[in-house]
């Protein structure tokens, strides 16, 4: 087997990189593919607690890439899917723990055994985000449509344009309200500022922090109005065309009864 | 609420200023991230005016500011002579030249260095500035070379060509540069 | 190291200079309002008259500028003044809303390996020579950016969302600050109806695990994103909840003991949540 290498990064940190790489990862698990999700962000994990599987971790990451166990002793199945697991970062160590051949060889190990393994890179533009690229064939980057994050979005593509990595976009956290008044930036203004094909728009939900609260991908949620979401982007990354919900352009009915008002 | 008045009586919202601001400081980025191409840019731009003029290069100040809502280059190149044809007038060179291209800061690829981005500027440089000597009224400023300091001397375009391989080659051009990461 | 000029301020009488406070924001955790942290206390101790300097520590992410609407005058930045490019003067950009702030820029093109941790320290120590409030942007993670922003700052702000993500990551930072810094928390982005319905933490469940000294409360205001959009920190504005509680904030920062002022939280669908915050534990 050859998995995808995808890397979830976004230079901002807080936007969602890890919200994201659990529940695309989760989201094509639920498709029956077979998903491995590597958490980079060593010294600051929280990959295991966004999926709730923080209570089952054995070895990590650096303990793999120092040879003191197998990849395989590592990696913590998620019982909920038929074939998900997490290798979770250490917690007590620093980034510069790993080197980039040393991820590499780990993401290439992951890639034998899974058809798509995820990096949750951490956030900013040091070693560790330097670690979660080297391991990666594609990029993910995710921002939100706010000044900052954008700015710094912009940096990462340069980066990743450096290593020409080809780089999708999700939009996280849009407010369709805040973009119909004028008070945030669209979609089509973050793409046209960042120059990247668009994989997925993600609204702002406020119930997604319950859901990581609880360690709950939300595809496992009969009634998360951000399932739907998620498993369109996971649709699109196996190449299927789906059209965007187009969150800020809806009907007057739409916006008087869709939707919870953000904020 | 407050957002229904403010549609009502035509106040913009702030995305447009959002974005007007993020164009703006993501160009200035972008040029402080390729300063490589900022001095190949620089470079050009005196080579082409020396065509006309002859300046002086170690004077010369260029910088990006921005003015509204649109980043300008300043760039201050103070002139020493006006090059005369044979009858006193001021005249354009004889010899045409290859245009140099400069692009526009938002499709220079940040991180390619100079050479890649604007390849005509070599062979557009090379010709010599002007044709016909210049006369006895307006010397020519000779100053030693230095790989440091931008080229005083215009009228040898041999020195010309070795100094610019040896500017390419990395060598620091100016305090505000900073070394390539 | 050529950072300090000549018309620094003449030291007080007695000889000995006061240096001021070096306070860095941090957070492990990115995205929980660090750098609006910063803008906003500072423009607070600002409009209380306080020379203040804010730096930006995040090398190449920098973001504090945007966020004040200072970014067309960034001109030099921290690592001009650190390599002898610029004085500080030249990198100092003044703010013209707040007379007394000053804003020193992180460099963009640069990495935050380039950072020499030790001039670093000089540089804030030269700062508190000439400002009442020296505060730092320390940027997400707990890398060099991290170490560097840390190095010369005397006290700590650790900025926590009530999410769990952000709760570990403050956690895992104050570990590593120890107790020289003798952090205060804010906690930021609260939303008190998800508390209610259960849904978010509370600032006590916050706190329980922290256990640090409470700084402020802040809510989740939509307004913030639009403040960002101008580069209008909204510690300028009298009109809103939040900009009332960067102002206690900053009366508790230079000391004060004042209770903030406490707006009702009303159920409406119309209505903005209000800021509150608790008192000062030991």
């Amino acid at each position: 087997m050859n998995g995808r290498q995808i890397v979830v990064t976004s230079g901002k940190g807080g936007v969602g990189k890890t919200t994201t790489t659990a529940n695309l990862g989760a989201a094509l698990a639920k498709r029956g593919r077979s998903v491995i999700l590597i958490d980079a962000d060593i010294g600051l994990r929280n990959l295991d607690l966004v999926m709730g599987l923080e209570k089952r971790i054995v070895f990590d990451l650096v303990e793999v890439v120092e040879g003191r166990c197998q990849l395989r002793q590592a990696l913590i199945k998620d019982k909920r899917f038929e074939s998900l697991s997490i290798l979770p970062a250490a917690q007590t160590r620093e980034k510069d723990a790993i080197t980039q051949e040393q991820f590499a060889c780990v993401v290439a190990k992951a890639a034998e055994q899974a058809e798509y393994v995820f990096i949750d890179c951490p956030a900013g533009i040091e070693n560790g985000f330097r670690n979660a690229v080297a391991g990666a064939a594609e990029a993910i980057v995710v921002t939100t449509p706010e000044v900052s994050a954008i700015r710094d979005a912009d940096r990462v593509v340069g980066k990743l344009q450096d290593r020409q990595m080809p780089s999708r976009l999700i939009v996280n956290r849009l407010r369709p309200e805040m973009v119909r008044s004028g008070d945030m930036l669209s979609v089509d203004d973050v793409c046209e500022i960042l120059a990247l094909e668009l994989l997925g728009i993600v609204p702002d939900d406020e119930e997604i922090i319950d859901t990581t609260n609880r360690g709950t991908p939300v595809v496992l949620e009969e009634n998360n109005r951000l399932r739907g979401v998620y498993d369109n982007i996971a649709r699109r990354l196996e190449g299927e065309i789906v059209p965007f919900t187009r969150f800020d352009q809806q009907g007057l009915l739409g916006r008087l009864f869709g939707g919870k008002k953000a904020g | 609420m407050i957002d229904f008045f403010r549609k009502l009586f035509g106040q913009s919202g702030s995305s447009s200023t959002a974005k007007e601001r993020l164009r703006l400081v993501l160009m200035t980025d972008h040029l402080e991230l390729a300063p490589d191409m900022v001095e190949a840019m620089k470079r050009d731009l005196v080579d082409v005016i020396s065509r006309y003029v002859e300046v002086d290069r170690e004077k010369i100040d260029v910088t990006f500011e921005q003015q509204d809502k649109a980043l300008a280059m300043l760039a201050n190149i103070p002139i020493l002579a006006v090059n005369r044809s044979s009858n006193g007038h001021a005249t354009a060179p004889v010899v045409a030249a290859a245009p140099v291209v400069a692009a526009a800061p938002a499709d220079i690829d940040p991180d390619a260095p100079a050479g890649e981005t604007l390849g005509a500027e070599t062979s557009g440089s090379e010709t010599p500035v002007v044709a016909e000597t210049p006369n006895a009224e307006t010397p020519v400023a000779e100053t030693p070379v230095d790989a440091q300091t931008p080229d005083a001397s215009v009228a040898d375009p041999k020195r010309r060509r070795r100094r610019r391989k040896r500017k390419m080659a990395g060598a620091p051009q100016s305090p505000e540069a900073a070394p390539a990461p | 190291m050529h950072v300090l000029n000549e018309t620094a301020e003449a030291p007080a009488t007695d000889g000995a200079p006061k240096l001021g406070r070096a306070i860095v924001v941090t957070s492990g955790k990115g995205g929980v309002g660090k750098t609006t942290t910063t803008a906003n206390l500072g423009t607070a101790l600002a409009q209380r008259g306080a020379r203040v300097v804010l730096v930006d520590a995040d090398v190449g992410l920098r973001n504090l500028d945007i966020v004040l609407g200072l970014e067309s005058r960034v001109q030099h930045h921290v690592l001009d003044v650190i390599e002898e490019r610029a004085t500080l003067d030249d990198a100092l950009v003044a703010d013209k809303r707040s007379p007394s702030l000053f804003l020193l820029a992180a460099a963009q093109s640069r990495e935050k390996e380039d950072v020499d941790i030790d001039k670093m320290r000089d540089l804030v120590r030269a700062l508190r020579e000439r400002f009442e409030y020296v505060l730092i942007d320390c940027p997400a993670g707990i890398e060099t950016g991290f170490k560097n922003a840390v190095a010369g700052a005397e006290e700590a702000i650790v900025v926590c969302t009530p999410e769990v993500s952000a709760v570990r990551d403050v956690d895992r930072v104050v570990g590593l600050l120890g107790n020289r810094f003798r952090p205060q928390l804010i906690v930021n982005r609260i939303r008190p109806h998800l508390v209610r319905k259960g849904k978010m933490l509370s600032v006590e469940d916050v706190n329980a695990i922290l256990r640090l000294p409470l700084l402020g409360v802040i809510a989740d205001e939509p307004e913030i994103i639009v403040s960002t959009n101008r580069g209008e920190p909204v510690a300028l504005r009298t009109d809103l909840p939040t900009a009332a509680a960067y102002r206690a904030i900053a009366a508790r920062v230079a000391g004060e003991d004042v209770p903030a002022p406490m707006p009702q939280q009303k159920e409406s669908l119309l209505s903005r949540v209000g800021a509150w915050f608790g008192g000062r534990r030991p």
